[in-house]
């Protein structure tokens, strides 16, 4: 099949398809309906299950209920809904099931704004629900990695028993680009006929359930997912570098459609002969602080720049990555503004200095 | 090498139809290719925008705050856009439904009566093919036969002949960019 060109939300629902999905549970919210619209032609005609809910409320407990039943099963929404879906990503994840969760988000707090926003990566990274649980999140910044991310996610969400989570600002749902599915490969059926509630004629009942009243019981699962969070980071980091070799006087990092402004901007600076490169994680939970500090923390790079749709979330995971030792400053853009390459050369320019760094 | 365009005018026009046309032909070229819609709170038949990226390496930044091209296909696009064109760009103007000219003098203007061409040809509402055409041929974006052969392509497969009145008002955008003196002014 040749490359198609693709609304990024229209892709991410295919890639759910070509990674055989086979239960998708939603209620619609700009900027990612396109998601659920082509979803609902296309989930029948492979015999899947499409079901618009009454609510992300719904919705997300019915993906609880169909992992728990062994399907594979995903749903989508943006920033106000995936709020709502908290509460059964933290129950998912404390019954250790596979689960996918994308987040087209928008830019908020509260119920924002439909433009592109960055503003719930600490929500990602940190869990949008209550307890001591992570999501494995990643996150795109063209629309083929979408494709590519989105089939990935269901594959570790099978290998973690663990919910992952896919963030894109609303360009990413919204833009066109060429896709190629062709390279895709669709991750092998889980087998969960250890665990799924898929009917007990015949054997002992299953049984999936989130309350443990037994604090060592209790414990020994949270034991359990630590591992796993550790296992994550030690096998699913992901990251990019553009421009750091050799090590640029100035480092960019940033994430999503944010990293191709930068890169942009990247560009036109080194062709006036400035020394600037970029780091941008693909993880970002776990996050590559390791990778980051291996480039931010070399002789030559006197300062890093975090750039964000946001007024400064990646920027805590930098921060802690980079433990002081480097200046970290910090550009973010709200309310939906996607910030524009001269705006960063502009900020790029006030540390660089007066040709520091530059060929002069 | 990097070239953008961003098509403006009101909803029902076929700005973002237009758009699209324009990235498959620059994907039939080969090229990266990116489609970037306005897309924000609009109300039918409101403002309707999308720029479209063709470069012949990895598109970055998917915003352009200044593009090399603009195509106002109504007056409130005109003064929105023409402030923006990149100097020395080019500016292309509905002449149909507007009646000024940009005061700028550092970019190219070319005047296209899309409104007008898509009547004589009995086909109204094609006015986003006109000025397809008109913008190919001034441009030189994407190459004419890649358009041509996007527009067989995609229209090729719908009942009647609209695939021939697609092409017949394509090609009167083109005729009035190569400087038809009946259909251009300035």
């Amino acid at each position: 099949m040749p490359k198609k060109l693709m609304k990024g939300n229209e892709a991410i629902g295919e890639a759910a398809i070509v990674a055989g999905a086979q239960a998708y549970f939603c209620y619609p919210i700009t900027p990612q309906t396109e998601i659920a619209e082509y979803l609902a032609k296309r989930m029948p005609e492979v015999g899947g299950v499409f079901v618009q809910a009454e609510s992300e409320l719904a919705a997300s407990q019915m993906i609880f209920g169909a992992a728990a039943a062994g399907a594979r099963v995903f749903t989508t929404s943006s920033s106000p809904g995936i709020s709502l879906m908290g509460e059964a990503m933290s129950y998912i994840t404390a019954a250790e099931l596979p689960a996918v969760f994308i987040n087209i988000i928008r830019c908020g707090p509260g119920l924002g704004g439909i433009l592109p926003s960055q503003g719930d990566y600490l929500q990602a990274v940190k869990g949008a629900g209550h307890g001591d649980y992570k999501l494995l999140v990643l996150a795109p910044s063209t629309i083929q990695e979408a494709v590519d991310l989105t089939i990935e996610a269901f594959r570790l969400a099978d290998k973690y028993l663990n919910p992952v989570m896919l963030i894109g600002d609303g360009l990413i749902g919204q833009m066109m680009e060429p896709v190629d599915f062709e390279s895709c490969v669709k991750p092998p059926r889980l087998d969960c006929s250890a665990w799924a509630t898929t009917g007990c004629a015949g054997r002992e009942p299953h049984i999936v359930k989130t309350l443990f009243l037994d604090p060592n019981v209790l414990e020994e699962r949270n034991r359990r997912l630590k591992a796993k969070y550790e296992r994550m980071a030690r096998e699913e980091i992901r990251f990019e570098t553009y421009g750091c070799d050799p090590p640029p006087d100035l480092l960019f990092a940033a994430y999503g459609t944010t990293a191709r402004v930068v890169r942009t901007a990247v560009d036109r600076l080194r062709e006036e002969g400035a020394s600037v490169g970029l780091f941008r994680p693909i993880s970002v939970f776990p996050f590559p602080d390791d990778a980051l500090r291996q480039v931010a923390h070399q002789p030559q790079v006197h300062n890093v720049l975090v750039v964000e749709m946001s007024m400064g979330q990646m920027l805590e995971d930098v921060q802690s990555a980079l433990q002081g030792r480097r200046p970290l400053h910090f550009y973010g853009r709200g309310g939906g503004n996607v910030p524009a390459p001269e705006e960063l050369i502009d900020e790029a320019k006030k540390l660089l200095g007066n040709g520091h760094g530059g060929k002069k | 090498m990097q070239r953008e365009v961003t098509f403006a005018g009101f909803g029902g026009q076929g700005i973002m139809t237009a758009g699209k046309l324009l990235a498959l032909a620059g994907m039939a070229e080969g090229k990266e290719v990116c489609w970037i819609p306005s897309y924000g709170p609009e109300m039918r038949g409101g403002t309707a925008y999308c720029t479209v990226v063709v470069a012949d390496r990895l598109i970055g930044s998917p915003i352009v705050n200044d593009p090399e091209n603009v195509f106002a296909f109504n007056r409130p696009s005109l003064d929105k856009f023409a402030p923006r064109v990149r100097t020395g760009g080019l500016l292309l103007i509905n002449s149909s439904l507007i009646d000024v000219r940009s005061p700028r003098q550092d970019i190219s203007q070319v005047l296209v009566p899309c409104n007008d061409l898509a009547n004589q040809l009995k086909n109204g509402r094609s006015i986003n093919i006109v000025g397809l055409g008109a913008f190919v041929a001034r441009s030189g974006m994407v190459s004419l036969e890649a358009q041509r052969s996007v527009l067989h392509k995609e229209f090729g497969k719908k009942k009647g002949d609209v695939l021939t009145a697609t092409l017949e008002v394509f090609e009167a955008g083109v005729r009035a960019a190569q400087g038809d003196k009946e259909a251009v002014r300035g």
